[in-house]
């Protein structure tokens, strides 16, 4: 038996509530709303998975809408295919990142592309859940960062929440689009709060949107999933270096949005990308690039990158050397250029 | 302290483990000793006329347009084909199994059985031309698109039919394989799934017995590929590939188990791939021709028009009009495919996404420009001339 909190009792009125709670919330009420959604994966059912995401969809909307599959991730990500073109809106669970990858070749081959192979005849609304990242003390295989695998697929939107709220609300929109969505779960943030209302009414925000979550004048950060939390802590040590940094928090790396990013950039004139995920071809080394490209005459110094180092992800006892902090940040932000300003 | 000295060791009996029980008889899922067959066997007496007139007309259209789909290479209209010429039956009695709201999964050699179900001739071979990747809306006549990634469309094809079953409806999903793709996860994957969740699925694999150039014995080691649905709980059945009636029949009483809730079943059709690979294959560095003459003697269309006229069911003067049939489809079909398709590049950036992103509306603008300019270009060319 599982010990979390049922989503159907998260909390009522405006209390903290957790990041999973929030996941949570939002696959029940998207099941409430729409009959076609499916919850299915490894052991999503009786036991509400590993993460306890789906704690109490079984209870609530039975076996055959909240199904535990076999052990096998091609065949959870292929049949939700076959669904999908039968017009459910599957929404599978992969249990982690790395166990993600034998599904890889329905993913680029089939989810991606099949609205496309059909000229639009077979969307395919599939949201995969994805928990991913580090800094959980995880042993190997259990705490990669594979988004530059997915958003380098034509076809796929690629999503990630930062925020209790948005964990909520993107999750929703993940649903709801007629597109496919890997969603990337945060797990270091999964027991992170927030106060937060499931009954207040909730924005469902549009997918492809960046927030910045701080202003600032002097630096931007363009950060996304398990790093916000790190450019807001570092954002905080800048003021006594007399820095005003802004952070932006992309929530979707596809659709991606320039307009937000640029915006920011264009003000600043500095920016730094920050994620945990190894730098050499990763989702930095693109922002890195829309930047340069649409803001240079904007620019006071390069687009800078905090990111993972170009290694197999450690082992526990050494991640926090590899996991860029707050001063990895910082002292990215001291390079930018500032003699004579 | 010894084992013997532990508490209760004293009368320890080896008993099977705890709660351990045989989960299925295996007996009545095994398949046939020897290719089910009809034609040629007292049971052919009792085969439907129509049903036998139908197979052949069909049976005949499939292999011409195998012969004009390869001419079609040829003349430089098909960037590739790979045809099914000796498989014929397999293909004709897969798209007759089938009624209206059943679904087809086809494997990227399929395509007689995609127009055997009903779609265009010319739009099945959309793929193969390449003017776009699929040529038909598979909803239409329920055919999934023809599938290149081997095994991949198995997966979909179960998770289709569990999602018709959810729904109460009453439609049955027949998948395509060949021998070489029972060796890739999917197959295995999606027939445990289907087996779990008792799927109204049925997998038909054509075992021609090759994989471009790997026969089938360096493929596996099972006693024959029907085997294999021992080990997943479902029945297999063992047919002769050739004998279409057969084929026919088989997969008949599959679909109908499936439809009466009885769950998925694994049907090994045995045949042979007369031809290369593809137009772009040479055979003959990998097989005796000797072989293949001896399937030419085993060929699915002699062997049911032996028993069409041995009945007296059907006489030279039907025989011509089959393939009459047969040659007003391949004329067509070379008409319309000497027909340059019409290619909007636009349309690239329409099927990515159900809204375009503002990065491929930028990109849009952009071959929209180069598109501009070269017709300018040319437009200046024609007036300077
Ligand atoms: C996943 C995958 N691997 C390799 C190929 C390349 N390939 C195309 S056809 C083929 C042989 C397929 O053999 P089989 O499954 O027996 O079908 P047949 O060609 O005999 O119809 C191969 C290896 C492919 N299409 N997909």
């Amino acid at each position: 038996m599982s010990t979390a909190t049922a989503p159907s009792a998260a909390p009522t009125g405006r209390k903290p509530a957790t990041m999973a709670q929030a996941l949570g919330r939002a696959l029940r009420d998207a099941m409430a709303a729409d009959p076609a959604v499916h919850v299915f994966g490894e052991d999503v059912g009786t036991l509400g998975g590993v993460f306890r995401i789906t704690d109490g969809l079984a209870k609530e909307f039975g076996a055959d809408r909240v199904t535990d599959t076999p052990l096998a991730e091609a065949g959870i990500l292929g049949t939700a295919v076959g669904m999908a073109m039968y017009g459910l809106r599957p929404v599978v669970e992969m249990q982690f990142d790395a166990f993600a990858y034998p599904a890889l070749e329905q993913l680029i081959s089939h989810v991606a592309r099949m609205r496309n192979r059909t000229r639009g005849a077979l969307p395919l609304p599939i949201t995969i859940r994805v928990p991913y990242g580090g800094g959980i003390g995880g042993v190997e295989h259990h705490s990669d960062s594979s988004e530059a695998y997915y958003l380098h697929t034509p076809g796929l939107h690629v999503v990630t929440p930062a925020t209790v709220a948005d964990a909520y609300g993107l999750l929703r929109a993940s649903i709801a689009s007629d597109d496919p969505v890997v969603f990337l779960e945060p797990k270091r943030l999964y027991w992170s709060k927030a106060e937060w209302s499931a009954d207040a009414p909730q924005q469902v925000p549009p997918l492809g949107r960046a927030a910045v979550r701080r202003t600032g004048r002097s630096a931007t950060l363009i950060t996304y999933g398990p790093s916000l939390p790190v450019c807001l802590e570092a954002a905080e040590l800048a003021v006594e270096e007399g820095w005003d940094l802004e952070v932006v928090d992309l929530r979707s790396l596809v659709p991606f949005d320039d307009e937000t990013v640029c915006a920011s950039v264009r003000r600043t004139g500095r920016a730094v990308v920050v994620h945990e995920s190894s730098g050499f071809g990763g989702a930095g080394a693109e922002i890195a690039a829309r930047v340069t490209e649409r803001c240079f005459h904007h620019l006071e110094a390069p687009v800078l990158r905090v990111a993972g180092f170009d290694i197999p992800y450690p082992p526990p006892m050494l991640e926090r050397h590899h996991l860029p902090g707050a001063d990895r940040v910082l002292d990215a932000v001291a390079r930018l250029q500032w003699e004579g300003n | 302290m010894t084992v013997l000295e532990q508490p209760g060791t004293a009368d320890h009996r080896n008993t099977p483990p705890p709660d351990w029980h045989p989960r299925t008889d295996p007996a009545p899922l095994l398949p046939e000793r020897e290719p089910y067959r009809v034609l040629g066997t007292p049971a052919a007496a009792g085969l439907d006329p129509a049903l036998l007139r139908r197979l052949h007309a069909e049976l005949v259209r499939g292999r011409r347009y195998n012969r004009q789909a390869t001419a079609l290479t040829q003349q430089g209209r098909l960037a590739v084909y790979p045809s099914s010429t000796g498989q014929e039956a397999c293909q004709v009695a897969a798209a007759l199994a089938l009624r209206p709201q059943d679904w087809l999964f086809p494997s990227y050699r399929d395509t007689l059985a995609v127009v055997a179900r009903g779609v265009e001739p010319v739009e099945a071979l959309t793929l193969l031309r390449g003017d776009w990747h699929s040529g038909y809306d598979p909803r239409t006549h329920r055919v999934a698109p023809l599938c290149t990634p081997l095994a991949t469309q198995l997966p979909h094809a179960v998770g289709l039919a569990h999602a018709a079953r959810l729904k109460g409806d009453d439609t049955v999903v027949l998948a395509l394989v060949g021998d070489g793709g029972t060796s890739e996860g999917d197959f295995h994957e999606a027939l445990n799934f289907a087996a779990v969740w008792q799927a109204p699925v049925v997998f038909l694999v054509q075992n021609n017995g090759f994989a471009i150039s790997v026969p089938l014995e360096k493929q596996t080691a099972a006693p024959s590929l029907a085997h294999k649905a021992v080990g997943y709980g479902m029945p297999g059945r063992l047919v002769d590939g050739n004998d279409a009636p057969a084929v026919h029949e088989v997969l008949v009483e599959a679909l109908e188990r499936a439809r009466n809730g009885g769950g998925p079943t694994l049907i090994e059709a045995v045949t042979y791939r007369i031809e290369a690979h593809t137009n772009a294959d040479d055979a003959t560095r990998y097989r005796d021709q000797a072989e293949v003459e001896q399937w030419r003697a085993h060929d699915p269309i002699a062997l049911l028009e032996r028993e069409l006229r041995d009945r007296a069911l059907i006489d030279d003067e039907g025989i011509r009009e089959a393939e009459a049939a047969a040659e007003a489809m391949a004329a067509t079909l070379r008409d319309r495919m000497n027909t340059d398709p019409v290619l909007d590049p636009m349309e690239l950036f329409e099927h990515v996404y159900a809204e375009q992103t503002t990065q491929l509306r930028e990109q849009a603008a952009q071959l929209r420009a180069e598109l501009d300019a070269e017709a300018e270009f040319h437009a200046e060319e024609g007036e300077g001339r």
